[in-house]
């Protein structure tokens, strides 16, 4: 993807307000996979002793993040919307580190996209979490069944 | 003839038990900064989601973010199997809801995996879901979740999640 389509979908993702609530930045898109990152905050920690992030929010990484890939896939997709997304919590991420997320979306149907995602924080060799979803598609000129 | 014990004052024992509920909830910063709150009744909680600007996804329909409603999923499961932990531990006695403060939380259970159904579009209003612990062991539980806008039988999104329970001999309070 070119500069000026990876900022133009850079800034459609970062106005969406939740997504700019968690502070999410886009960092690549490209032909079905994205990369989204999330900033440490202590608004969004889930177990108060120790300070790691809630699971809810490492979701909603997980969820934008393959939305934007399946939005991404080069077959002219206009829209999406999560049908199911399932998520494993590996360990809890480091409190301090930013959380960066991997989608790739593997194979679309007619109507229907298959995502997974990886999570990690500063040390990229163990995954914090993974997830699979399935996703509804939407394409241009295609006339609705 | 001995003189039964006199039972607590209704007022005494909903204060404690609201007390207990409220440490748990307002003790984790996600769950404020989404603005979820519980409602109690004896010991059944419903999750209240309040609509807010920031919970929005597609600012063109405009709908809640699938990612909140996985966590207002998650949350509600997370906090119905440690209120069930709190709960026995309270009306037994061996839990004092008065120590329960930010730095003395009992610990919370572990998410090993959440599932999400997105069943309809999340509205732009309040969202509310109830738990129910389809299995709650010594070391693992496996939860049920659904959420709802406007009409409790049709259903927006509902979860399935499997959790670690915290060691029992962990808790602060002994």
């Amino acid at each position: 993807m070119d500069d000026r389509k990876l900022k133009a979908a850079r800034q459609f993702i970062e106005a969406i307000p939740h997504s700019r609530a968690l502070g999410m930045v886009l960092d690549t898109l490209e032909d079905g996979v994205a990369v989204i990152s999330m900033p440490y905050d202590a608004r969004f920690v889930g177990d108060p002793q120790t300070g790691v992030i809630h699971g809810g929010a490492v979701s909603a990484l997980m969820d934008s993040c393959s939305g934007a890939a399946v939005m991404s896939h080069p077959t002219g997709v206009i829209g999406t919307a999560t049908i199911d997304l399932r998520i494993d919590y590996m360990r809890p991420a480091r409190p301090g580190d930013r959380i960066t997320a991997r989608a790739e979306c593997y194979h679309v149907t007619r109507a229907v996209a298959f995502v997974r995602a990886t999570a990690h924080d500063a040390d990229t060799d163990r995954p914090v979490a993974t997830a699979t979803g399935a996703f509804t598609l939407e394409r241009a000129k295609e006339a609705r069944a | 003839m001995s003189a039964r014990a006199k039972p607590e004052p209704v007022q005494v024992v909903k204060e404690r038990r609201d007390a207990a509920l409220r440490a748990l909830v307002h003790g984790v910063p996600y769950i404020q900064f989404l603005g979820i709150e519980f409602d109690r009744r004896g010991d059944e909680l419903t999750a209240l989601l309040p609509f807010d600007d920031k919970l929005i996804g597609n600012p063109m329909l405009p709908a809640i973010h699938g990612g909140v409603t996985a966590a207002f999923l998650e949350v509600t499961a997370i906090i119905e199997l440690s209120w069930s932990l709190v709960w026995d531990e309270m009306e037994s006695g061996r839990l004092d809801p008065r120590k329960l403060d930010p730095s003395h939380l009992p610990r919370l259970p572990k998410t090993i995996d959440f599932t999400v159904d997105y069943l309809r579009t999340g509205l732009p209003r309040d969202a509310y879901a109830r738990a129910r612990l389809n299995r709650s062991g010594r070391r693992y539980a496996s939860v049920h979740v659904e959420a709802w806008q406007d009409n409790r039988s049709r259903l927006f999104a509902q979860g399935t999640g499997h959790f670690l329970m915290p060691e029992r001999d962990a808790r602060p309070d002994g």
